[in-house]
């Protein structure tokens, strides 16, 4: 058995084309450590410094609570929106051709461009009652900027391009032939969606959903100039721990990006494990 | 193999260290006889005001000692300027909208003790003031602070707690409920309260709520630096006019070499003369010119038609000096807390 095990990890060694795992790997791991590993470690480190009780009072504390749902919940939403509408995009970017196809395409992109400071002041131009979006809806007596639809909306425009971007190459190796076959097999269009295209990009939506949703949590820049920050409505997360940075209270601060790092970890790890789960039934 | 795979890990660790390393190298400054470079930290605020400053104090230099001096202006929120001088940011000079910002880098070991009586006036060459922006006309007959309480009154001003500038405003205000109620804490405190209550919009920063109340047309009132305030109606002369209040503070936007930086880069002398000519009877016109009151008082005659002289000034040593204010108003669950958890 020993022998037999040793045997294939010869073979798969050799078999590789591309020499150089000890040095790829190697470089991995110093990449891993220096950019992601050791700054986020430092975050536990910082925590380390203040008791139990103390961590369990900064982060029970009222504001920060109302910081950590108006945070999550928008980020919700916001990737909710953007899974339904980034799929729409996907599609037709993937499926269609016409005019201007490559510039909105590239449009996409935008929002990772843009500093994010630029977006939440153009945003909050817009949206806010003078803006000439936000006056439409001032008219019928709907606030945009400086209520928590601010908040989604900055955090729909930056978190699109997570879901286009995954949506796509899936829809553009899917064959077209299923659906034909479907066609030709009586389905309608309503049932070809979810019964075929659905279950193909569902992962890929869950993917985009996920990185749409960490992105809003952590979300600072853009948020804050069209949030209005009142303390208990529309104050997030990312502020409070500015605002603590800014008292030079560097535990408190680490202390409340801990629970928003560990809240993500889960989630994204949750969203893994259907998208795993998801595969596994669709591959069956 | 494995052996040899291992090596070659450790290796490829090692060397990507080592040039990361070398990356990191320290910052030269350029220091030949010809030339000279320091950097100034400072505040949003400063801007316009440094960018005059520097070719005027180049042009003395020059004459001086025949040297060009580059001058590197770093500007941003005075609170996260003063962090990035602590954390490393290479600074040969501070000018920062609070002492209290400069007394956390002295802390740090940058700054010499006892900076504050190192230049004439608490090293400081220009002050400033609260006042009050309200939209051309006045339509609400805004004249006072006690009108920023009233029902329907709606007011623009920075969380205390994030923006340093902005805990004058909140200390302007209290002042002046202060005197209206003989000290009663409170009648102070249900007055400050109310005022933040008429509060729509609660930005981190000064330059973020000139933004919402100027460009997004949103409330009725901006609390703000004079200076800013100037500004706006400067670029929008038909649109904003200026209120002085009865009772405002004397905010010193403080000044500083910081010792440490300047002795390691062989700046300290052109570093102490930068601030030095602030003082002069040009350069103190100059912050006239860019709505900074200044320190020198014949000269801060000169600008009466542009400045409200009769405001009564509260000083921060009246509510006990930066850090015994901070620990009663803008700490947590200190007076601030207080107002928004009712």
């Amino acid at each position: 058995m020993k022998i037999n095990i040793n045997k294939r990890q010869k073979t798969m060694i050799k078999k590789r084309v591309i020499p150089g795992f000890g040095i790829s790997i190697g470089i991995t791991i110093t990449f891993l450590t220096l950019i992601v590993l050791i700054p986020i470690s430092s975050i536990a480190i910082y925590v380390s410094g203040i008791s139990l009780n103390e961590f369990i009072e900064i982060i029970t504390d009222k504001q920060v609570v109302s910081g950590y749902k108006v945070s999550f919940f928008c980020a919700l939403i916001a990737a909710l929106i953007n899974a339904i509408f980034g799929t729409i995009l996907a599609w037709v970017l993937v499926r269609y051709e016409f005019i201007g196809k490559r510039v909105l395409d590239g449009l996409i992109e935008l929002p990772f461009a843009l500093p994010t400071a630029v977006a939440g002041i153009t945003l909050t131009s817009l949206y806010s009652d003078k803006g000439w979006i936000g006056s439409i809806f001032a008219e019928a007596g709907i606030q945009i900027a400086y209520t928590k639809i601010g908040i989604i909306i900055a955090m729909i425009f930056i978190g699109i391009p997570f879901v286009v971007r995954s949506i796509q190459p899936v829809l553009e190796k899917m064959d077209t032939q299923y659906e034909e076959a479907a066609t030709m097999l009586g389905a309608n269009g309503h049932r070809i969606f979810f019964k075929v295209i659905l279950p193909e990009i569902f992962p890929a939506m869950l993917t985009g959903f996920g990185l749409a949703l960490a992105r809003g949590i952590g979300e600072y820049g853009s948020v804050v100039f069209i949030a209005g920050n009142m303390p208990y409505k529309t104050q997030i997360a990312p502020l409070l721990i500015m605002t603590k940075l800014e008292q030079f209270k560097y535990a408190d601060a680490t202390a409340i990006a801990l629970v928003m790092l560990v809240a993500s970890f889960i989630i994204l790890l949750l969203i893994n494990m259907i998208q795993s789960y998801v595969n596994k039934i669709t591959n069956n | 193999m494995i052996k040899k795979r291992f090596l070659v890990m450790s290796l490829t660790l090692v060397f990507a260290t080592g040039v990361l390393t070398a990356c990191a190298s320290s910052k030269e400054s350029i220091n030949d006889s010809n030339t000279v470079e320091i950097t100034n930290v400072s505040y949003d605020p400063t801007r316009e005001f440094y960018e005059s400053y520097n070719n005027e104090f180049n042009t003395y230099w020059k004459e001086k000692t025949g040297q060009e001096v580059i001058v590197t202006q770093s500007h941003g929120g005075s609170g996260k300027q003063a962090r990035s001088v602590v954390e490393g940011n290479e600074a040969d000079v501070v000018t920062l909208a609070l002492a209290h910002d400069i007394t956390l880098i002295e802390e740090a070991g940058l700054i010499n003790e006892g900076w504050i009586n190192e230049f004439k006036e608490n090293s400081a060459p220009y002050t400033s003031t609260i006042v009050f922006l309200v939209r051309k006309g006045n339509p609400e007959n805004i004249k006072d602070w006690n009108d920023l309480v009233r029902d329907g009154v709606e007011v623009i001003t920075p969380n205390p707690k994030s923006s340093g500038g902005a805990r004058w405003n909140f200390l302007s205000a209290w002042a002046y409920a202060d005197n209206l109620y003989n000290g009663d804490e409170n009648k102070i405190k249900q007055f400050v309260s109310k005022l933040y209550k008429n509060v729509i919009v609660l930005d981190s920063g000064a330059r973020g709520a000139t933004t919402t109340f100027v460009e997004n047309g949103q409330g009725d009132v901006l609390i703000g630096w004079e200076n800013e305030a100037y500004l706006s109606v400067k670029e929008h002369p038909e649109e904003f006019e200026i209120i002085s209040p009865s009772i405002s503070v004397l905010a010193e936007p403080s000044v500083a070499v910081v010792d440490e930086v300047a002795e390691k880069n062989n700046t300290t002398e052109v570093a102490n003369e930068y601030i030095k000519y602030l003082y002069s009877d040009k350069a103190q016109r100059l912050a006239g010119e860019n709505y900074y009151r200044p320190s020198n008082k014949t000269i801060l005659q000169e600008f009466e038609n542009v400045f409200d002289l009769n405001i009564n000034m509260i000083k921060i040593e009246d509510f006990g000096g930066w850090s015994k204010a901070n620990k009663d108003f803008f700490e947590d669950e200190a007076i601030f807390d207080q107002i928004y958890s009712q």
